[in-house]
């Protein structure tokens, strides 16, 4: 078996069927997609090359600036809430009771489709009679805010169920990387006499740094390109004022029939997603990983 | 013992939840099959493909008739089979384009008019029915209906419904506060008024879908500045900066400003501004005659609910130029035949059959109003349905909705701006110049 495996012919064998399906499903068509940002097209008829036209339009928009703000705005947040949910993760692998039924608790957004929550969430929102305005109303609140129809405030009501539907995929993957790190570690500690806070920070962070890496990444990457909560229960209104990237690439080329400058946001999109899992792999960059086992 | 309970517990939470979250979707999935496999009789036929956007769940009525009419053309026509496919409205537009730009289109399906159509017919798509219009059909379709589907001269397009959008109103929240139906718009503004103070919201808007506030805007730009005023600044050759035209846009934002939209307007769908009327949480509900069903013979809506709707047109302004017979509508969805359809012959006979039945059972059987001519005096139908079916042959002009009638890109902009101008971030000058920008860019 050994002999067979190490033959580069049938590695490039059994690597083929998958790498053409990637080729076919995700490479080609981004190539394409930056082609097409090249054209006028109507997603119709035919296309007409006007070279980088697209693209220069695409860096005086104001609109699409407004939507990447927003986006951004939501990564810095996705990025913020990691922390809390190390914290909780920590809390979930220490040995605390009840703590299955809160590993459980944390999980079930994960389990729903986007779309469910985005209905789930509509009732809570919802003006007259959602749960919340209901609530703020009982204990006083003469006139609570709209929270999806107010262009200060909808962005930060949309983070709520955003981060609320990926926390427990992030929990779940922390609790994974600590419960991983050696219980010896940790005695060994104890008996030196480190409190909690310091196991935490000086034993359980470092080690699990690597993971915390690729879920900033994640995080972030995420947010950039995210669309799907936004698009059911705003539809980036409004007034634009929820607009994210990846709603406005739909708008533009679905809406208003412009597949041209909407494939242009979406390659420019794929760019600033690449720029930016570069810049947070340069700084998260360490010199060396810690072992302590 | 304990947790096994919990889990136990927590995984029939965990079922009810995931079930509740695709209720929805796996409904849909049995229907598409089942009309299918309805279908599936018979080979060595012409199959003739046909994409439509009434799933069973969403239109009962309507996909009921479509059903009944394949049958009975299949029975006529042994030759031909009818393979359905059964999308959602927004799923539909969206699998068309799609389909269009690897032009696959099926051989019959259903399109939108005017702004819709256009980019179809440039792209050569669709094919002209006007064979059709000079034969069986000649004459049978109510005036004014069929222009919209047309591009130079030729129609591409077959309408199935006609609709005009009438204020509802609820009779049982006007007669408590002793409100006569407004004839004047001064009227009118009293009667927001006195809803408003006695905390009942006037009118339910949901403006997060933007069509709806579009009608608004439509109608008090008709009334103040005229139906042609108002479809000369649409086509381009007048402007929206016509006096008349800022001040129906500075209406709009004093109506705002009055309270008399539903609270969060502008961050509620459609559909949710609905259920507030349904509720009879607000008077009032601007909406086109498709929802006549809802008020009328819809058997999931409790009785004294339908029995407590009337309607009326939109009040005339001291001054305007515009008439009170003068609505905002147009028509429906339409069938369209494929330009490159492997048998365009059987598809073009089934879109003639299919148009000249759909017009009878539409009425009794899905409420709405068929784009060709029906004599409802035979039929036993809901006054409210007779009223407004009458009101439409007295109708003035029917301004054709904004949205539909603007190219698609100058279209996303006025609906964008309507969301704006309720919102009161853009004023109504500028309101008015970006649409003029707008219309002039073209697509």
């Amino acid at each position: 078996m050994d002999k067979v495996m190490s033959n580069k012919w049938i590695i490039a064998l059994y690597v083929l069927p998958s790498l053409l399906l990637i080729l076919a499903i995700v490479y080609i068509p981004i190539v394409l997609t930056g082609y097409y940002g090249l054209n006028k097209w109507n997603g119709i008829g035919a296309m007409n090359f006007i070279g980088l036209d697209n693209y220069q339009a695409l860096i005086k928009d104001k609109l699409f600036w407004n939507s990447a703000g927003h986006s951004l705005l939501l990564a810095v947040f996705s990025g913020i809430s990691l922390i809390l949910y190390l914290i909780i993760a920590m809390v979930l692998s220490a040995k605390l009771k009840a703590v299955n039924l809160f590993r459980k608790i944390y999980l079930i957004p994960m389990l729903l489709s986007s779309v469910a929550i985005a209905q789930l969430w509509l009732k809570i929102f919802h003006p007259t009679n959602g749960i919340l305005n209901s609530l703020l109303e009982s204990i006083g609140f003469a006139n609570p805010p709209a929270w999806l129809a107010e262009p200060s405030i909808v962005l930060f009501a949309l983070f709520i169920p955003i981060l609320w539907q990926y926390a427990g995929f992030y929990i779940l993957i922390y609790y994974a990387a600590l419960k991983n790190i050696p219980a010896s570690l940790e005695e060994a500690a104890k008996i030196d006499g480190a409190n909690a806070f310091q196991i935490a920070y000086k034993i359980k962070l470092p080690l699990a740094m690597e993971v915390i890496k690729v879920t900033i990444v994640l995080a972030v990457v995420g947010s950039l390109k995210y669309f799907d909560l936004i698009y059911v229960m705003t539809d980036g209104g409004p007034n634009g004022s929820s607009e994210v990237m990846a709603s406005y690439m739909y708008h533009q080329a679905f809406r208003a029939y412009d597949f041209g400058y909407g494939s242009a946001i979406g390659f420019f999109l794929l760019v600033i997603c690449l720029i930016v899992t570069w810049i947070i792999r340069k700084l998260t960059a360490s010199k060396d990983t810690i072992q302590y086992s | 013992m304990f947790k096994k309970k919990w889990t136990v517990l927590l995984l029939t939470l965990c079922l009810a939840l995931v079930a509740a979250g695709c209720g929805q979707k796996s409904n849909n999935g049995d229907k598409d099959t089942s009309s299918d496999g309805a279908n599936k009789n018979g080979s060595d036929k012409v199959t003739v493909n046909f994409m439509h956007l009434w799933p069973e769940g969403v239109s009962a009525g309507q996909n009921k008739i479509v059903n009944q009419i394949i049958t009975e053309y299949q029975n006529e026509h042994p030759n031909v089979k009818i393979k359905q496919e059964v999308l959602d409205n927004e799923q539909y537009k969206n699998k068309l384009k799609v389909l269009s730009a690897s032009n696959q289109l099926p051989d019959v399906g259903v399109t939108w008019a005017a702004g819709f159509l256009q980019p179809y017919v440039e792209g050569k798509l669709f094919t002209p029915l006007d064979d059709l219009l000079g034969g069986e059909l000649n004459g049978k379709f109510v005036n004014g209906t069929t222009e919209a589907y047309a591009v130079d001269g030729k129609t591409y397009g077959l309408p199935l419904e006609f609709n005009i959008s009438p204020i509802y109103y609820n009779k049982a929240i006007f007669e408590k506060y002793n409100l006569e139906v407004p004839t004047t718009y001064d009227q009118f503004k009293q009667v927001v008024k006195t809803l408003s103070e006695n905390g009942i919201a006037p009118i339910t808007l949901g403006n997060k879908d933007r069509w709806t506030g579009s009608l608004w805007y439509m109608y008090l730009a008709d009334r103040f500045a005229g139906q042609e005023a108002l479809a000369n600044a649409i086509n381009g050759s007048g402007s929206f900066k016509d006096e008349n035209l800022v001040k129906a846009a500075n209406e709009v934002q004093a109506l705002v400003d009055s309270n008399a939209f539903v609270k969060g307007f502008n961050g509620l769908s459609n559909e949710e501004a609905k259920s507030e009327f349904l509720n009879s949480k607000a008077a009032m509900y601007m909406m086109g005659t498709w929802e006549l069903p809802n008020f009328t013979t819809n058997e999931d809506i409790p009785k004294e609910f339908r029995d407590s709707v009337g309607f009326f047109k939109f009040p005339t302004v001291d001054g305007g130029k515009g008439d009170i017979n003068s609505w905002v509508g147009g028509p429906g969805v339409g069938l369209f035949v494929a330009e490159n359809s492997k048998v365009k012959a059987e598809a073009k006979a089934f879109v003639e059959y299919f148009v000249e039945k759909w017009g009878e059972q539409a009425v009794t059987g899905a409420g709405v109003i068929p784009a060709t001519k029906v004599d409802t005096s035979k039929l036993d139908l809901p006054q409210l349905y007779v009223d407004l079916f009458n009101e439409m042959s007295k109708a003035s002009s029917i301004t054709l909705f904004a949205d539909v009638q603007m190219q698609a890109n100058a279209a996303e902009t006025h609906l964008n701006l309507i969301q704006s101008l309720f919102g009161k971030a853009v004023t109504p000058e500028k309101f008015s110049e970006e649409h003029d920008a707008a219309i002039s860019k073209g697509n």
